[in-house]
């Protein structure tokens, strides 16, 4: 029997009277592949915070390998928002993953020579061990990712969550960054949370969709019920409504194609 | 220049410039990669109430004023913390009302007050002794908290979310940040006055933060470039008969302008 590794009980969340997240029943199972799909402002960013405990649902249970997020996150690697990181910064990329040391004691200005070993095999297996020595102003989105990936990979986490990984990212990069997280994914238990459709043509192992309320399949593949989730139901008069059919089709044939 | 080190208050001058350069290279650098240069005024500006209040309590000007400024810093960190992107407002808030506190204060306070002006513009040739051992005894503390959390610092400066998620306990160092700028704002007014501190914790860490691999060495880089501002500006201010706050500042800003250009044309690499 395969173990939880997140597991949320009717979870919701409110602030200040506008609810977030409503009712969400998850569970991920260890060496799952899971991408969370959802418009902006649907709560993605909000449900990685809730797993990692930086925000308290109002109602319902989390819990990350069976117990309180809080005392499991040495074990969650994370990738967060764009947005959050400085992008000019002086500093090199090693030391950008030695960051991925820092806890909730970790005094001192140094680091061991065994925590710089771990980071030069956690660069070695983004495939940059060659960027060492290099400013991480300097980087191409895409390798700035695979470097912030490294950094939340160096502690040897059982889970990895990345908040929006591809929006950095020019879209003929995507394919081989989702390439390169499907490898990943036979070593580590990963969710992504992404507004990018194309994600699904990765080798994802299940799909959720999230637009305040949570729907998953753990078959790589958007039903209609999904769809009506993330864009609303829309009739036939609705140039929308033409859409979605055929896409859904094409997503059932490349779900096809893979099986 | 030689026996001008024979007077008592040229050798404390000396010592205090080079006592707040390691102040600017540390917090300095601290305030411009967190962006926090505004908020370093306003702290800089809210240390004049501190300056009033010990002129009105009759209490030695520097302790009196590093009290108060800390207590206002912690109480800016209090509004700023959840909310970093929209606390302009009260941040100017604080720089205009420590400034009118002190002036109301020295209202208040009979007597012939000599020091106003010193205290706006610096007032390195007045520097005690006593001043002195504050000075020391505040770089120690501020050199032993920068290497305590130096990790946490640098990863909550890099990116905040990623250091909460690990467990850094990023509210307490922003309140530790906090507390840190006030003191080194009110040992940089000694040098160069507070409405002069900006600059003097601003340019040296811009001019160090090219081509460097991590933190530490832009604070090292940038007191080296604050101790260079200081002890050149101070002898000049001393050579020609200037004020030496604002000497000191203009060979920082000199310096500045010089370096720009010469990067800008390609006349040194951008190691320098």
């Amino acid at each position: 029997m395969s173990v939880s590794v997140i597991d949320l009980k009717d979870v919701s969340l409110t602030i200040q009277k506008e609810t977030i997240l409503e009712e969400i029943d998850l569970s991920v199972k260890d060496g799952e592949f899971l991408a969370v799909l959802g418009p902006n402002g649907g709560g993605k960013t909000t449900l990685i915070k809730v797993i990692l405990g930086l925000m308290r649902p109002t109602k319902g249970e989390v819990s990350i390998f069976g117990q309180s997020p809080i005392k499991n996150r040495s074990q969650i690697g994370y990738l967060p928002q764009h947005a959050s990181i400085q992008t000019k910064f002086p500093m090199n990329v090693l030391n950008v993953i030695l960051m991925g040391f820092v806890g909730k004691r970790s005094f001192g200005w140094r680091y061991t020579q065994w925590e710089k070993e771990r980071a030069l095999v956690a660069l070695e297996n983004v495939g940059m061990r060659h960027y060492a020595e290099y400013d991480v102003e300097n980087l191409s989105g895409g390798q700035r990712q695979r470097v912030l990936i490294a950094r939340a990979l160096v502690s040897d986490p059982c889970l990895l969550l990345l908040d929006e990984p591809t929006s950095n990212i020019d879209p003929q990069s995507r394919f081989c960054f989702y390439e390169f997280l499907s490898d990943l994914s036979s070593k580590v238990t990963i969710l992504v949370v992404s507004h990018d459709l194309s994600i699904t043509a990765s080798k994802v192992s299940s799909i959720a969709c999230l637009n305040r309320k949570l729907i998953y399949n753990e078959k790589p593949e958007i039903t209609q019920d999904m769809f009506s989730l993330l864009y609303g139901v829309h009739n036939h008069n609705c140039p929308m409504a033409n859409v979605f059919p055929s896409e859904s089709v094409f997503l059932s044939q490349i779900h096809t194609r893979d099986q | 220049m030689i026996e001008a080190f024979s007077y008592g208050f040229i050798q404390n001058a000396f010592l205090a410039a080079i006592l707040a350069s390691i102040a600017c290279g540390l917090i300095g650098t601290m305030v411009v990669i967190n962006r926090m240069v505004f908020l370093a005024g306003g702290v800089a500006h809210t240390a004049y109430g501190g300056v009033g209040l010990a002129f009105f309590l009759g209490l030695p000007v520097m302790p009196c004023t590093i009290a108060f400024t800390t207590v206002a810093s912690l109480l800016m960190a209090n509004f700023t913390f959840r909310q970093r992107r929209q606390t302009e407002t009260i941040i100017g808030m604080f720089w205009a009302a420590g400034m009118a506190i002190g002036i109301l204060l020295m209202d208040c306070t009979p007597g012939y007050h000599v020091n106003l002006m010193s205290y706006l513009f610096g007032s390195i040739l007045t520097v005690s002794s006593f001043d002195i051992w504050v000075m020391i005894g505040l770089n120690i503390f501020l050199l032993m908290a920068i290497l305590i959390f130096y990790k946490d610092f640098a990863a909550m400066s890099f990116d905040e979310e990623f250091a909460l998620s690990r467990g850094a306990p990023v509210k307490f160092l922003y309140f530790l940040l906090m507390a840190m700028i006030a003191v080194s704002v009110v040992m940089i007014i000694q040098v160069v006055g507070l409405i002069l501190v900006i600059a003097l914790l601003t340019i040296p860490p811009y001019l160090a933060q090219l081509r460097i691999s991590s933190l530490g060495q832009m604070m090292m880089k940038a007191t080296l470039w604050s101790l260079v501002f200081c002890l050149f500006g101070l002898w000049l201010a001393y050579r020609f008969d200037l004020t030496s706050g604002a000497t000191i500042i203009a060979v920082a800003t000199g310096s500045f302008f010089v370096v720009y250009v010469l990067r800008k044309f390609k006349v040194i690499g951008t190691s320098f």
